[in-house]
């Protein structure tokens, strides 16, 4: 096995949460490996684990057992070496601070001077079609504007993964198609390895060049389905029996991982 | 605009009613004995009203008794001067805006230690709202007399009693302010990172900011309440607290009545000038949209 290339390696992870009606198993022995520059969608249904096993990587959660490797690394290594950027399923951008400088504060954290910081906040407010949008405070845009504000705060210290987890799931159709077009294109010119969490079936085969389909109850890997579109799709694939055939798959593994509770 | 002053203007005509019926109810029968005592029979019911509302030491005086001492001690009396009220006024202010810095950072200073620390918030806290459930009269004189014998007297130990009562409810509004960040916000840091000085002053602070003014503002009223306090136990260097002693002393309940109000008015006036810099700063920081 040639490790150095896989960015994630998920060996028989299991997760249990203590709650008050006793321990919940939300991740049940999840193994995956994840090369460089892949984009992994992971989709199923809310209770499958799918966010469990994003914030695992990023070392917001512990496994209960098993092991994550990112770039070789613990998640906790990973996350001080700032491995990564995380995308939430809301903005969270904080709103007494404008968008330049909410897409500035990792960088401030991390302790790049203010110039390097000026430059960066243009290259990303551009790289996220904000440009002249910088002065304004996060309220004075729409959903989709102060989403894509924060994909650009993920990728202001240029991290080599991206973990995103259900962003666009409060936009609507539009606006998400767009918005799933422009990271197709970002993740082309980038190169970055990205895994992105989404309930939603045209979304995960649209992005991706794997789809990890999950099951809940407890949550784990139902079915992985490989992916053959070019990395320079355009949203007009998904009028092709390729796509529409890869969506089915996907809808017969969601069905079949729930079959038993039904 | 109008439709906000007249049911004020209603509410402050209903309590004049109010005060003016008890004042006149409760002041009759102390007027009717002095009517008595200065043989005079012949009195008519409006003569009793009249003589009730102006007596010189009434249960309750009038409102237009208590203006006209105010008058009497805020303007017609040179600011300097020990009789009137403004000299008072002034070191009770002094003493408030001392004390109140000091609870300030003192109040302050605990949250963030609260925070920061989780296991001193289950063995700081108990001790911190079990400070406030001594009874402050009962303190005060002992924090008095123990300063005293550090030789540390004037306006130090009635700071010091401002302090203790404006610290408590900084410390719990800023370690509620300290604690307003949603989990998402908090993990965004995680993922940076971020050490915990850089949690506190880059999210931590800023999102505690509505909490911080509506700390304040209810920190300085305690403060003043504190130094009024105070002014009682150790009242041979004057204050409005001191007033209110000299007034009970001596039956001169108008004096008291004023001081009061002046104390009323000092609070408010500290309390708006909060609400004005907390209103101006939010707005500036986008809270308020």
């Amino acid at each position: 096995m040639a490790t150095k290339l896989n960015t994630i390696e998920i060996d028989d992870v299991s997760l249990t949460f203590p709650t008050s009606d006793g321990p919940v198993q939300a991740l049940s022995g999840v193994s995956l490996d994840i090369v460089k520059g892949e984009f992994v969608s992971f989709i199923g249904p809310s209770g499958c684990g799918k966010t469990t096993l994003l914030r695992a990587i990023a070392d917001l959660e512990a496994p209960t057992s098993g092991a994550i490797r990112v770039n070789g690394m613990s998640p906790q290594e990973a996350r001080l070496k700032r491995a990564y950027g995380y995308v939430f399923q809301a903005p969270a951008l904080y709103p007494w601070r404008t968008v330049a400088s909410n897409i500035a504060l990792p960088l401030e954290i991390m302790g790049v001077g203010k110039a390097e910081r000026r430059n960066r906040v243009e290259r990303g407010l551009e790289l996220v079609n904000l440009k002249g949008f910088g002065a304004k405070f996060p309220w004075q845009l729409s959903g989709g504007m102060q989403q894509r504000a924060s994909i650009a705060r993920a990728l202001s210290f240029d991290p080599e993964l991206l973990l995103m987890d259900e962003p666009f799931g409060a936009l609507d159709e539009i606006v998400r198609d767009m918005l799933n077009q422009q990271l197709l294109q970002l993740w082309d010119k980038t190169g970055k390895t990205v895994l992105f969490v989404t309930h939603s079936i045209p979304e995960a085969v649209f992005l991706y060049t794997r789809i990890v389909v999950m099951s809940p109850r407890p949550g784990r890997i139902h079915e992985v389905i490989d992916c053959r579109f070019p990395r320079n799709r355009t949203l007009d694939i998904r009028e092709t029996p390729e796509f529409l055939d890869v969506a089915h798959r996907v809808r017969l593994g969601l069905r079949a991982g729930h079959s038993y509770d039904v | 605009m109008s439709n906000r002053i007249i049911p004020l203007l209603t509410v402050l005509a209903a309590l004049f009613a109010v005060w003016y019926l008890a004042a006149a109810l409760m002041n009759a029968s102390l007027q009717r004995d002095l009517f008595a005592n200065n043989d005079n029979k012949s009195y008519t019911t409006g003569d009793l009203i009249n003589s009730s509302l102006n007596m010189e030491r009434p249960k309750l005086p009038a409102p237009h008794q208590i203006a006209s001492e105010l008058y009497k001690l805020v303007i017609a009396t040179p600011p300097s001067s020990k009789r009137g009220l403004v000299f008072h006024a002034r070191i009770t202010l002094e003493e408030t805006l001392i004390g109140f810095a000091i609870g300030a950072a003192l109040g302050i200073g605990l949250a963030v230690l609260i925070v920061s620390i989780p296991l001193l918030e289950h063995s700081l806290m108990p001790w911190i709202v079990a400070s406030q459930t001594v009874p402050i009269i009962a303190l005060a004189p002992m924090i008095v007399v123990i300063l005293n014998q550090f030789d540390i007297g004037g306006m130090t130990p009635k700071a010091a009693i401002a302090a203790y009562l404006s610290f408590f409810p900084i410390t719990v509004g800023m370690t509620k302010g300290f604690r307003s960040p949603d989990p998402l916000q908090l993990d965004l840091m995680r993922t940076y990172s971020a050490t915990s000085a850089q949690v506190l002053t880059k999210l931590r602070a800023p999102a505690s900011l509505p909490f911080f003014f509506a700390s304040m503002r209810i920190g300085v009223a305690a403060a003043l309440v504190g130094a009024v306090v105070a002014e009682v136990t150790k009242s041979e260097d004057g204050g409005l607290g001191a007033r209110l002693l000299a007034g009970s002393y001596y039956g001169q309940t108008v004096q008291i009545w004023a001081a009061l109000f002046m104390a009323a008015a000092l609070s408010g006036i500290l309390v708006a000038l909060i609400d004005g810099i907390g209103r101006l700063t939010l707005k500036r920081w986008a809270f308020l949209t």
